[in-house]
């Protein structure tokens, strides 16, 4: 009896739906990690189901600027290398302006700092001698990667198909179609297909552009749109008569948003340039209506016309040929998201759904590898936080939402993306009660989980002056684009007077009941049992030890204990609390985010503003810091906590949503005979937090260094249990690998004798060019860039292997390919400004 | 010498066919369209005459405005023009749609072009009527053949070859003439890209003939039984052996 005709098994302990690249590794990995009896169906036959794995170009160029994605590419490479189906053929990213010959430097320097070597800018000379039918007149310039290859992802899928067939962990099941799948009680209990039913614990939806459909029949949201990628294939080309295989590097036309590569006797050219064409999950053919396979959709000639000459612009020789001929064209079926990143991880609606979707060849197998590490193990060697499904507000996973931002998203694929860069699409979404005044004073808004948030606030441009050479200003467009010195003076006004910074995007949860102090000590580091009133701020640590989170929880009573995070990550707190609460219900967790709004105000006068309008005792001995309790301000109960983010004296102050234009009111009224403003998240986020030395999650602080390394393990440890104690036991012990340091850029001045302020992720080098690894073989890079207008240098952040974190050390920084003098000024988290935290502490 | 190629726009098949819920029409929602695979040959054999012997070639379609895709492609692989008879989108019967051809023919003769040979396919891929090329000769008043699987020129005569059971009749015509010729007549070309890009830039000349009421009147369609793609799994990795060579074994190959 062939495998197809078998039936399913009754029960599995883990059913993979979708036999593309991402199922196929997904199972090898599991059952490499001990995990049998899987069951891994698909709809369409093996080995090519119909899906986008099939169609895929196939082709990897390591560097992104996404940390996160590099190293799943890196990792995918290292598969691909081992199951014997990667061709190295090397790429090359070719440059027709000089905006993006810049950008190639950006991208030298990202290679550098996520370790993938040797990379090297090309001359067009150089580019033609790789890749002799290029037109060099047509380009500046060109980034080599020779580590660049095209791998067979069918092949590779079946290799990792039978090799856990063969580890007798597996069970295959093509040809059958998933009809249901049964939640109980929240979580999944079993599929239904057309083959039978399997129960199962955990199920995993690796069904690419059909992964919403199939998440849906569960009752959760995949939040992706398939969109289509034109490619044709032109031959026989005459230069390539003999060719076997890939022989010449692929080619990126970077301006142009498309690809031309070399593959046998033919040359695939590929386009992210044309319109973007979004489909619907459920308007995909069937495997049974369609024409070649249900992801290979006509190709619509009229929208990529326009590419076609910019092809044979750069490649006359071949494209320009009349004896070539284009055979084969596609709209190409793939996977798009909000924000760029795959979906990966439990599902937060449904515990034991799990989502393995939005990802391309180039990530597969790593995605494969990571997922199943979080499935056995609970973590990662590779973070993928970024790419965490629980990210995800409510309203980030609207259909409309995500349609809007992959449109506008897909002509930035090969763009050159500024990292400050704001959506333009379905802004507006979540609007702080702060908002109408902060329009008022001219802010200008960036969005954080859909919440807009001002920047800075153009009516402080008079601050300029104020300050006059104390704001630094940036000669350079690129550094000045996303960005005002009017931060700067913010900055400066904030440590001189006071400044009130709208925090309302805070994500906010209440954990209640007689088991909630269990639950917020099991997960933090710090000591959580306090007296009520006490705000602490603590990390919360992976089973590694490793960063989860860092946030502030309030304990307002003996069973109350309001969490505060960040926006960005705070809808992947709030489900890493879910999954800790007990399960005999003796605790709650509470989503207030949407009930509290959080003023916050800082600076030397920030007690003598709000002692102004309260008749409350707020003298340093009346409100110690730390504490969080209800004082009033005008005629409002406010919930003040005396903490600080800027390194300053002050409070973030939390009224209940519908309160909030007043008590912005009040704060202003009273704030302004001592000169209080408005400041925005360039000051919050940036240059106060720099300045401290604080660090911010998903820069400094991840998954893949630990507390030790950070520089934040306090002097004692908690008796209590909590996730990640014994690996920070571990920690604790050992010499770090890493120190986490800051530095200051000691010239700036390029060989232009422009200015130029670094902005994060450029990679640290000794004075002679030299990367820095530490022992786990990870690279030093700048993990935050920013101003320090009070110290009055740039500040850089970076983890050192501890031979370099020697405070005085002189490093180099490199950026937009130039090297810049910089010294280590800081090891460890003592701040550059106020050391003896005088101020917070007054 | 002047040929003119009549072309229709086509759903491109693969899959199984999905009608719409009327049954009037094809479900159109997922599939590319295409030039009929018999005018596909007519175009390719219009385009190597005039590069052996020189001349004109000209394409024409009724269909509706999407159809220019369709004249695109034609032209892309070497047709000089495009004749648009702009329809409603609706289907013309045969005698409609040769009338419209005729008239388009007259109008280009008014205007100085008269054509020596005229090809059409066969039989559209859709509607397959086989009609209209005759009835554009019988208006015209010239020689047809049909079913023509090889074409030579030799000076004012054309020498076709139409596909009979078990071996071909060879006709010789004087030219002007129609011929409505099938698959394998040649191997059409792919289009080159300059090719592609010529084609935007060549002259398409459009004009919206009238409806005619019509007198054959569709019912509705039905799919024939066993239609659209048939795939058997025999079996797989060594297993499979024994089926796959009885297969080779019915289909006469071994």
């Amino acid at each position: 009896m062939s495998a197809e005709a078998r039936a399913l098994p009754g029960r599995a302990n883990v059913v993979i739906i979708g036999a593309g690249i991402v199922g196929n590794s997904l199972v090898h990995h599991l059952a490499r990690l001990g995990t049998s009896e899987l069951v891994l169906i698909d709809k369409g036959p093996l080995p090519n189901p119909g899906g986008s794995t099939g169609h895929a170009s196939n082709f990897i160029f390591p560097v992104d600027h996404s940390r996160e994605m590099t190293d799943l590419t890196l990792e995918s490479v290292r598969q691909y290398r081992e199951l014997g189906v990667f061709t190295e053929c090397g790429g090359i990213e070719v440059a027709r302006t000089p905006e993006r010959m810049a950008e190639l430097t950006r991208r030298v320097a990202s290679a550098k700092s996520w370790g993938v070597e040797p990379v090297a800018l090309l001359t067009p000379a150089q580019v033609r001698a790789l890749v002799p039918y290029i037109d060099e007149s047509v380009i500046l310039g060109g980034f080599h990667t020779p580590g660049a290859g095209v791998v067979d992802s069918l092949q590779a899928g079946t290799l990792m198909r039978e090799a856990a067939q063969s580890a007798g962990a597996l069970t295959v099941s093509p040809n059958t179609e998933v009809l249901a799948i049964d939640v109980e009680g929240g979580r999944v209990r079993r599929v239904r297909t057309t083959r039978g039913d399997v129960e199962a614990e955990r199920i995993v939806i690796c069904c690419g552009v059909w992964s919403p459909r199939i998440a849906r029949m569960a009752g959760a949201c995949i939040p992706l749109t398939p969109a289509v990628h034109q490619m044709i294939d032109i031959g026989p080309v005459p230069r390539f008569a003999t060719s076997v295989g890939v022989e010449f590097p692929i080619v990126r036309d970077m301006d142009t948003n498309m690809y031309e590569r070399q593959e046998g006797g033919s040359l695939e050219i590929g386009s992210y340039a044309h319109r973007p064409i979004l489909h619907d999950p459920d308007e995909i053919p069937s495997i049974e209506e369609s024409a070649s396979s249900p992801t290979e959709l006509p190709f619509t000639q009229a929208d990529f016309e326009p590419q076609l000459e910019h092809a044979l612009e750069l490649m006359p020789e071949i494209v320009g040929d009349e004896s070539v001929g284009v055979k084969y064209a596609i709209n190409g079926l793939l996977s798009l998201t909000a924000d760029g990143l795959p979906l990966l991880g439990e599902t937060p609606e449904v515990r034991g759904l799990w989502s393995a979707a939005a990802v391309w060849i180039k990530e597969g197998p790593g995605v494969g590898k990571t997922v199943a590490e979080l499935m056995v193990e609970g973590s990662s060697e590779i973070d993928v936080h970024g790419a965490d499904i629980a990210r995800m507000h409510d309203q980030q996973r609207s259909r409309s939402h995500v349609r809007a931002r992959a449109a506008e998203g897909f002509n930035k694929m090969y763009g050159i993306v500024h990292p400050a860069e704001q959506w333009e699409s379905d802004r507006n979404v979540r609007l702080s009660p702060f908002h109408a005044r902060e329009r008022e004073l001219g802010a200008v808004f960036y969005e954080v989980g859909g919440w807009e948030r001002p920047h800075w606030y153009g009516s402080n441009a008079a601050l300029l002056e104020e300050f006059g050479e104390r704001v630094s200003t940036r000669e350079s467009e690129w550094e000045s684009r996303w960005w005002s010195p009017i931060i700067n003076a913010e900055h400066l006004a904030l440590r001189e007077r006071a400044a009130m910074v709208d925090l309302s995007a805070f994500a906010i949860f209440d954990i209640t009941g007689p088991g909630a102090l269990e639950v917020v000590q099991g997960l933090a580091l710090r000591q959580m049992d306090v007296a009520v009133g006490r705000a602490v701020y603590t990390p919360l640590l992976t089973h590694a030890g490793c960063f989860r989170s860092d946030l502030t929880i309030m304990r307002l009573d003996e069973q109350l204990f309001r969490v505060v995070t960040g926006a960005a990550h705070g809808m992947a707190d709030r489900k890493w609390f879910c999954d800790h609460l007990p399960a005999d219900g003796s605790a709650q967790l509470h989503d207030q985010t949407s009930a509290w709004c959080t003023l916050g105000i800082w600076g030397p006068r920030a007690r003598d503003i709000l002692q102004s309008a309260s008749g409350d005792d707020l003298s340093h001995e009346g409100f110690p810091f730390a504490r969080a309790r209800t004082i009033e301000l005008g005629s409002l109960p406010v919930l003040a906590s005396r903490i600080s983010y800027v390194g300053d004296l002050g409070w973030e102050l939390y009224v209940p949503i519908e309160q909030g234009a007043r008590l912005w009111d009040i704060v202003a009224e009273a704030g302004a005979p001592h000169g209080v403003i408005a400041a925005g998240i360039g000051v919050y986020g940036t240059t106060g937090r720099l300045e401290k030395c604080y660090r911010a999650f998903g820069f400094e602080l991840d998954g893949e260094h630990d507390v030790v390394e950070a520089g934040m393990a306090s002097a004692k440890l908690k008796d209590e249990a909590f996730v990640g104690r014994q690996a920070h036991l571990r920690h604790r012990e050992e010499e770090p690998a890493a120190i986490l340091c800051t530095l200051t850029v000691d010239d700036h001045t390029s060989a232009s004798g422009v200015k130029r302020y670094m902005l994060g992720n450029e990679p640290i080098l000794t004075r002679d060019g030299a990367a820095l690894l530490d022992r786990k073989g990870r690279r030093s890079f700048v993990t935050s860039a920013g101003a320090g207008p009070s110290i009055g240098r740039h500040i850089l952040m970076s983890y050192m292997p501890p031979e370099h974190a020697v405070a005085g050390a002189q490093l180099a920084v490199e950026y937009m390919g130039e090297r810049y003098p910089c010294t280590v000024a800081v090891v460890g988290s003592t701040p550059l400004f106020d050391p003896d935290n005088t101020r917070i502490r007054s | 010498m002047n040929i003119l190629v009549a072309v229709k726009r086509v759903p491109m098949t693969g899959g199984r066919i999905v009608l719409r819920d009327d049954r009037q029409e094809i479900d159109t929602r997922h599939l590319g369209f295409t030039i009929s695979p018999h005018e596909e040959c007519a175009a390719e054999e219009a385009v190597r005459l005039i590069e052996a012997h020189g001349g004109s070639s000209t394409v024409l379609t009724l269909g509706p405005p999407e159809a220019e895709e369709q004249l695109r492609d034609a032209l892309a692989v070497g047709v000089d023009r495009a004749l648009h008879l702009v329809s409603d989108g609706e289907e013309w019967d045969p005698q409609a749609t040769a009338a419209a051809i005729v008239a388009a023919i007259a109008a280009e003769r008014d205007a100085g072009t008269r054509y020596d040979l005229i090809l059409f396919g066969n039989e559209s891929a859709d509607a397959a009527n086989f009609q209209v090329a005759m009835r554009v000769a019988a208006a015209l008043a010239l020689p047809c053949v049909s079913g023509v699987k090889a074409i030579s020129l030799d000076g004012g005569r054309i020498r076709c070859e139409q596909e009979v059971g078990g071996g071909r009749d060879v006709y010789e015509l004087e030219l002007p003439a129609v011929v409505a010729v099938k698959e394998g007549l040649n191997l059409p070309r792919y289009p080159s890209v300059p090719g592609r890009l010529r084609a935007k830039r060549k002259p398409l000349e459009a004009s919206s003939p009238q409806r005619p009421g019509a007198r054959l009147r569709k019912l509705e369609l039905a799919l024939p039984p066993g239609s659209g793609k048939q795939a058997r799994i025999l079996g797989s990795g060594a297993d499979a052996a024994g089926a796959v060579v009885e297969v080779l074994a019915e289909l006469g190959l071994l």
